[in-house]
């Protein structure tokens, strides 16, 4: 069974200026366990089409299925974590608090929580900042959080939008590392939306290369890089050639300007 | 950028007991001296009248201090307001009819169960109105006319039919003050409640969260800053409607019937000492209001 399988997804949105056509004919099938980056230009539909598998947005066309089922029942049965640009973490919860918030929700045990919500703080390693509040947090760190937060409850699909978009360049290494790590030990099926090419290439196993209006999927990238990749793996000649071919594809989508 | 806003009060008042005393001093000094002007001018007129009747010429220090010890000034003097004050509240026993403090007493427990049932009434209309499409197309054009109906107006009525009923004291002024201080917490508990951005709720449908869920781990949490707010304008808001339903109601208790009975007698110092008591036990409540504002927000992480 594949994790995501879309076929022919179009969504139309109805606005004032008329129909906007955010997705059209979305064709893709995604393995359990691959890190998969979808990169374009802004209003390429990407924010969509994750919001989509999450059952955040309904698709006016096509199928779409998660885990094999509908994205609303795959939701319902925990199927994801999602992941924002900004945190979100609420400012009166400390971080176990915030990381104990969809814990709650889904009503997990007390003891069940404390146990999770130790193990995610490990993975992301936050251990020992439990009990501070958002606020004495830097930037990563919050967004460190706000991921232990989208693992706590199992899910095996992360989606993540931007995650990353807002913190700086050094920050930003350091957590795509993190990342890379945390999706070898876990072995979770990664749905990473991006603007940085080197980001693309450095995290994903499959590369969706999107464009605007309407938006659609230019090119699939499979990568030819091994799972264990250090930050230097960037100046090598495979990875500068994948960069390319990335660079080509979001050129293609542009081809009329 | 609400939580800032929100918040500003509080951090000028800990730098003003530091180092701003001197400004205070200084306006405090100003109105005090302006005060002093203008009752002598407005005093003066009568003692010049009384001086031509009886044929005696007025030295001006004697106009002057005639003007700041009349019985029944046009305006008070400072001074006299003040021995009026301290006579009402320390010179009497406190469950004295005379005494500043009993009528204090009286309108505060009205503004108080005003202030109680007003924010009550608010905080549950918002939720319905934020829950419900129906209810905020219905209630809120209520809502706003009801607070453009003049208070002056309403109140006589509600006191005239509610005594014919058999009800008096404190429940009927409550009413009113309920009617003045519901509507601010109302918009206040609206917008809180609203608060909540995109991403916010779109995580709480992530994790299929039911709307009590949302409501109680999200809304309400985020809509404190501005419950509060409204607070302090609701609390001051019930004790003027406690004043003004006193007024009418043939009452004998109470700071708004000290005005009342003032301004029949033309007990001026009376009616100005009742005045400063109002305005004292706003402030205080407002001030309490404040500090349990501080003292939540910070413990919520909502204030820095
Ligand atoms: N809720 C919405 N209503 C109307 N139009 C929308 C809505 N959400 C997105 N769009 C439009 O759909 C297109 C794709 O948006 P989005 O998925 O956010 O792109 P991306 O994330 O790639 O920048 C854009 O043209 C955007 O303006
Ligand atoms: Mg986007």
């Amino acid at each position: 069974m594949q994790t995501i399988e879309a076929r022919g997804v179009s969504l139309t949105f109805q606005t004032a200026d008329g129909p906007v056509h955010a997705l059209k004919d979305v064709d893709l099938t995604v393995a359990p366990g691959e890190f998969v980056s979808f990169i374009g230009p802004s209003g390429c539909g990407k924010t969509t089409f994750l919001r989509s598998i999450a059952a955040l947005e309904t698709p006016t066309g096509g199928t779409l299925r998660v885990n094999g089922m509908e994205p609303d029942a795959a939701r319902r049965a925990r199927a994801y974590g999602y992941v924002f640009q900004a945190p979100g973490l609420y400012p009166w919860r400390t971080i176990s608090g915030n990381i104990s918030l969809p814990l709650e929700i889904m009503g997990f045990s007390k003891a069940d929580r404390a146990e999770r919500i130790a193990r995610v703080m490990d993975l992301v390693e936050l251990s020992g900042f439990g009990g501070k509040f958002p606020w004495q947090l830097s930037g990563g760190m919050q967004q460190r959080a706000s991921i232990a937060r989208a693992l706590a409850f199992d899910a095996d699909i992360l989606l993540m939008d931007e995650p990353f978009g807002a913190l700086d360049e050094i920050v930003r290494d350091r957590l795509n590392e993190a990342l890379l790590a945390l999706w070898r030990k876990t072995g979770k099926t990664i749905g990473f939306v991006t603007h940085s090419i080197p980001e693309a290439v450095y995290l994903s196993t499959k590369i969706v290369v999107m464009s605007p209006r309407p938006g659609r999927i230019t090119r699939v990238i499979d990568s030819t890089l091994p799972p264990d990749r250090p930050l230097d793996i960037r100046d090598t000649p495979e990875f500068i050639a994948l960069a390319h071919e990335v660079r080509e594809g979001l050129r293609e989508g542009h081809s009329y300007d | 950028m609400t939580d800032a806003v929100l918040n500003a009060p509080t951090a000028r008042r800990w730098r003003l007991s530091t180092g701003n005393l001197l400004p205070i001093l200084t306006v405090l000094l100003v109105i005090v001296a302006v005060w002093y002007l203008a009752a002598m001018r407005m005093n003066a007129t009568w003692e010049r009248d009384q001086a031509v009747r009886a044929g005696v010429e007025l030295t001006l220090p004697d106009l002057i201090t005639r003007t700041l010890t009349q019985d029944r000034p046009v305006l008070p003097a400072p001074h006299q307001v003040a021995a009026g004050l301290w006579e009402g509240v320390a010179g009497q026993p406190v469950t004295s009819r005379r005494s500043l403090v009993w009528h204090a007493w009286v309108t505060l427990s009205a503004t108080l169960a005003g202030f109680a049932i007003g924010t009550g009434a608010g905080v549950l209309l918002a939720v319905g109105i934020v829950h419900s499409r129906s209810m905020d197309q219905s209630v809120m054009p209520w809502a706003v006319a009801s607070q453009t109906v003049p208070i002056l107006a309403i109140a006589p009525m509600v006191i005239v039919v509610m005594s014919s009923a058999g009800i008096t004291g404190l429940l009927p002024k409550a009413i009113i003050a309920a009617w003045l201080s519901f509507f601010p917490v109302l918009v206040g508990m609206v917008k809180g409640l609203r608060t909540p951005d995109a991403m916010q709720t779109d995580l709480m449908r992530s994790w299929s969260a039911s709307g009590s869920q949302q409501f109680w781990r999200l809304r309400l949490p985020s809509s404190l800053p501005y419950l509060f707010a409204s607070l302090k304008v609701a609390i001051a808001a019930a004790l003027v409607g406690t004043i003004v339903a006193e007024l009418p109601s043939g009452a004998t208790a109470g700071l708004g019937a000290r005005l009342l009975s003032g301004s029949y007698y033309g007990q001026t110092v009376q009616i100005w000492s009742a005045l400063f008591v109002a305005a004292i036990l706003a402030a205080t409540l407002v001030a309490i209001v404040s500090v349990i504002e501080r003292r939540t927000l910070t413990r919520m992480g909502l204030a820095r």
